[in-house]
């Protein structure tokens, strides 16, 4: 049986660049020296940064998890080798921006001391869920250039998936990391397919390899023949070389004769697709329990003295690679991580290597030129021809140029995967690509741009909706106290006419009440104000200020607010005793009753007495007060003269009012009279408003008028209810006259 | 004469059938709503910012979809916008009202420097997307994910704590520039290029 896939299709356009790809293979795989410090940024993978479980100067071992992924699509990162966490900062990584990004070193401790760790021995009979949990677990991206994680391609239904292909192209020129990984490690890389196969479970496998690599294709074949796969799924696939062969469409295109769909990937027709630089990772992370920390990067290019591949510990940098290879700095114009297609120039040879690094290509001058200007396009179309996937590069270059966004998306400009085909056959030198990525981060920016405004919209209108209903509650809250309110009003009314009578007095006394405590309250402040102003007066003396007469004045104007508080006080006083002396309900406030006579009697004696001992005492001790004490002593006498004269009147009094009670009822009804007469003014008058308002309102063609027209219908009840009670009290006054 | 009435007949017959048929399809495929409001909406940056002096994107394009406003009231979407909305109307773009504000080079973002910040609340009742977080006297920060730059919550903030800073690039927004070098030579002037 033929381990050779015969059927091959073609892709449209490619192209065929210098290979340049047999200075880095004359020699065997080297291993890297361990390099003085290994900077590791969490984000080396498409998706989710990983998260740093570490912490400054912690030990870590080899192979030990330093970052945590974090979400499906993201990956673990692990210690490359044992040794110290120096840092965990912003470093420069290898990206087209020149960014930073945080990064995590490690000073090796020059142990290489391996943390704990097992491989599955019969990783075939295993269940796919726990290679695949493994291959997670290991931090594992697409190490062919694009960096996606590799579980997440793998994690696809199996049932949907019937072919897996294995990326062995390796197309672009310069690089030859996978090439010499296959001519040595060809073994490996085939039991890492045979993990792979056991975990999707397809009905063939190719190994897509272009024909420019018979050594590579030579050893695949005798490992495919020792291998255990007695089911025989894995077949070789040679692919002429044309560029880019390699790109995974590109690829499946060559296999299959298939098309990915537009926006699609590979897993909508049924296959998968991974480098062969990841199964040989996946080998290593499931039969040797061994994590992604190393990989093959090619170091070529014609300033370097030796091109050859290494295998680097992940994190290493680039400084510290070159001179491995002999680079001379002198000849060097350009560094270019990637290949010379699609790669990008490193202006900071401090950034590390990181899983996706398969090439460094140090060039001089004569081989890759600065570009050379641009031109204009002459719409030769070369461009066209040479796109492998079959956009139209021209109009795309236009649209581009103008920002025309909407037509740059109708010509599918996402679907370009960047090659370089179109720029590297410009007679005019027009970098193309350059063009299609600033257009595609327009495009990105503008889909992100509209998601976040339709996310602003929503919220504003949940805003919007939520202050509506918040407004709407509030209403219906103030209406429910109305309602209890007019109940309450009701139930008041509800209660005998009589007791509205008595009630009105009580209003009054109490009414009494507040406007005391609004007066004391004025008093207080005008004391204080005058003390203040004392106080500010006496600072102003004493500094001699010329703000003296306008303090002394504003004292005299709060003495004189002080007096009349103090003034109004005494009134309302008087006449709150006053009321309750007609009203008669009571002898408790009255002041004039014999008992507080009597008391103020006996208080005017004690003080007489205490007068007349302070004045025995001045008088004894030869005091100047002599004549002061002699008047205050005179004065006593006089106030316990009056108290007496009063008490004895009042006691006298007192039995004749007992005897009396009409004569005291009498002014009652009067005030009740003049009570009533108030009522039902005042009920008139608010009737006139209400029904001025409600003709305003008729007038107008108000929506309230209804409203008005109940309220007015209320307060003329009101009125006929005064006017009854005014006249029932006007009765019974005439009856007690009579 | 016949002939002339049979016309006519044709005719009345025929226009009776269009007519239901017109009828019907006026019943049965009624618009709800103006659709062109909606269009003018997705347009607008939906900031909320209140600079076109209506409370919010929609009623704006409510009052240019009535015919009764300019299309070039719009600062936070800028010439973009007013090209945008001109080509879906099909009137002439106009510069940008000044009076309304300027267009800004790049994008902003509220930010509250939380050490000064007093916790009144004045500036989450501002917000006119809830993109801030906070309660009584307790400090406030911005979801600056959430912040449309509208600048609403700048005036109500007593201490002044709020900051409107430009959005920075991460190395997820970032995208490359349009290739500078854009000399518009002929192979024959490469000579004097150089």
């Amino acid at each position: 049986m033929s381990l050779m896939h015969t059927q091959i299709f073609d892709f449209k356009g490619g192209v065929h660049p210098a290979e340049n790809k047999q200075q880095s293979t004359e020699l065997p795989i080297a291993c890297a020296p361990m390099p003085s410090k290994l900077v590791l940024p969490i984000a080396q993978h498409i998706g989710a940064p990983a998260e740093p479980t570490v912490t400054l100067g912690q030990q870590v071992l080899k192979g030990q998890v330093i970052a945590e992924a974090q979400g499906f699509v993201s990956a673990n990162l692990h210690a490359p080798t044992s040794g110290t966490v120096s840092a965990i900062e912003l470093r420069a990584i290898p990206h087209q921006s020149g960014m930073s990004d945080w990064c995590i070193e490690i000073t090796p401790d020059g142990q290489d001391q391996w943390i704990e760790h097992a491989g599955i021995v019969d990783f075939l009979d295993v269940e796919p869920s726990v290679l695949l949990e493994r291959i997670q677990q290991s931090g594992i991206s697409g190490l062919g250039g694009a960096g996606f994680p590799s579980h997440v391609k793998l994690a696809a239904d199996p049932a949907k998936i019937d072919t897996l292909i294995i990326n062995a192209a390796e197309c672009e020129p310069y690089i030859t990391a996978d090439d010499v990984l296959m001519r040595e490690r060809a073994a490996e890389i085939i039991q890492g397919i045979e993990i792979l196969l056991r975990i999707v479970n397809p009905k063939q496998c190719l190994i897509g390899i272009e024909d420019n690599k018979p050594e590579a294709i030579e050893a695949l074949t005798k490992a495919i023949q020792v291998s255990r796969d007695d089911t025989h799924l894995i077949k070789l696939a040679v692919v002429p070389t044309k560029y880019p062969s390699g790109g995974e469409k590109q690829l499946i295109n060559l296999l299959t004769g298939q098309e990915v769909p537009v926006g699609g990937i590979p897993a909508d027709i049924g296959i998968v697709c991974q480098n062969v630089g990841t199964a040989y990772a996946i080998y290593h992370a499931v039969a040797k329990g061994e994590p992604l920390i190393s990989r093959i990067t090619t170091v070529t290019g014609a300033a370097c003295a030796q091109p050859r591949n290494y295998e680097v510990l992940l994190g290493t940098p680039v400084s510290e690679l070159l001179p491995l290879a002999g680079v001379d700095h002198n000849q060097m114009n350009r560094l270019i991580m990637g290949g010379p297609m699609m790669g990008f120039t490193l202006n900071n040879e401090e950034v590390p290597v990181v899983k996706t690094t398969n090439c460094l290509i140090a060039a001089s001058r004569n081989e890759l030129p600065d570009p050379a200007a641009e031109q204009a396009c002459i719409r030769c179309g070369m461009c066209v021809e040479a796109c492998p996937a079959q956009l139209l590069p021209q109009q795309l270059y236009w649209y581009a140029k103008s920002d025309n966004l909407e037509q740059l998306e109708t010509h599918n400009l996402m679907d370009c995967i960047e090659c370089g085909a179109c720029a590297f056959v410009c007679p005019s030198n027009i970098p193309l690509v350059q063009y299609y990525r600033y257009g595609k981060g327009e495009l990105n920016q503008a889909r992100a741009d509209k998601q976040k405004s339709d996310r602003a919209k929503e919220r504003f209108e949940a805003r919007l909706a939520r202050q509506e209903r918040e407004a709407a509650e509030k209403e219906a809250k103030r209406k429910a106290r109305a309602e209890a309110a007019a109940k309450k009003q009701a139930e008041k009314k509800a209660a005998p006419a009589t007791a509205t009578g008595t009630s009105a007095d009580a209003a009054q006394a109490n009414a009494a009440q507040p406007d005391m405590a609004l007066l004391q309250k004025k008093l207080d402040a005008a004391k204080l104000a005058i003390e203040k102003s004392k106080e500010k007066l006496a600072a102003a003396e004493a500094e001699g200020s010329d703000k003296v007469e306008a303090f002394k004045l504003a004292v005299e104007k709060s003495t004189q607010k002080m007096k009349d508080a103090a003034k109004a006080i005494a009134e309302a006083k008087k006449a709150a005793k006053a009321a309750p002396a007609a009203n008669g309900a009571s002898d408790k406030g009255d002041p004039n009753s014999p008992e507080r006579l009597k008391n103020k009697l006996e208080l005017a004696e004690a003080r007489l007495k205490a007068a007349q001992d302070r004045l025995a005492e001045a008088e004894q001790q030869g005091s100047d007060k002599v004549d002061a004490l002699k008047t205050a002593v005179e004065k006593q006498q006089e106030r316990v003269s009056e108290a007496k004269a009063a008490y004895e009147q009042a006691s006298s009094s007192a039995s004749n009012s007992a005897s009396t009670p009409a004569s005291r009822v009498e002014p009652e009804p009067v005030s009740d009279l003049a009570a009533f007469e108030q009522k039902v003014l005042a009920a008139q008058t608010r009737v006139d408003k209400a029904q001025e308002r409600l003709a305003m309102a008729q007038e107008q063609n108000l929506d309230t008028v209804a409203a008005l027209q109940t309220g007015l219908e209320k307060q003329l009840a009101k009125l006929a209810e005064a006017k009854a009670a005014l006249e029932q009290a006007q009765a019974g006054a005439q009856e007690v006259k009579s | 004469m016949t002939v002339v009435l049979i016309a006519i007949a044709a005719l009345v017959g025929l226009s009776l059938i269009f007519g239901a048929v017109l009828g019907f399809a006026a019943i049965r495929f009624k618009v709800e709503g103006n659709p062109v409001i909606d269009q003018i909406d997705a347009l607008l940056p939906q900031t909320q910012c209140g600079q076109c002096s209506y409370p919010g994107c929609r009623p704006y394009a409510e009052a240019i979809a009535e015919g009764e406003e300019k299309i070039n009231k719009c600062p936070p979407g800028g010439e973009a916008t007013i090209q945008a909305i001109a080509d879906l109307l099909g009137v002439e773009p106009e510069p940008l009202d000044a009076e309304h504000g300027e267009e800004k080079a790049s994008k902003m973002v509220a930010v509250i420097r939380e050490d000064e910040c007093i916790g009144c609340t004045k500036c989450i009742q501002a917000c006119p997307v809830d993109a801030i977080l906070g309660a009584a006297k307790q400090m406030h920060t911005v979801i600056a994910d959430e912040c449309t730059g509208c600048d609403l919550c700048l005036d109500p903030c007593p201490v002044d704590c709020i900051d409107m800073v430009p959005v920075a690039t991460t190395l997820q927004t970032w995208h490359w520039d349009l290739p500078q070098n854009n000399p518009s030579i002929i192979a024959t002037d490469r000579g004097q290029a150089a």
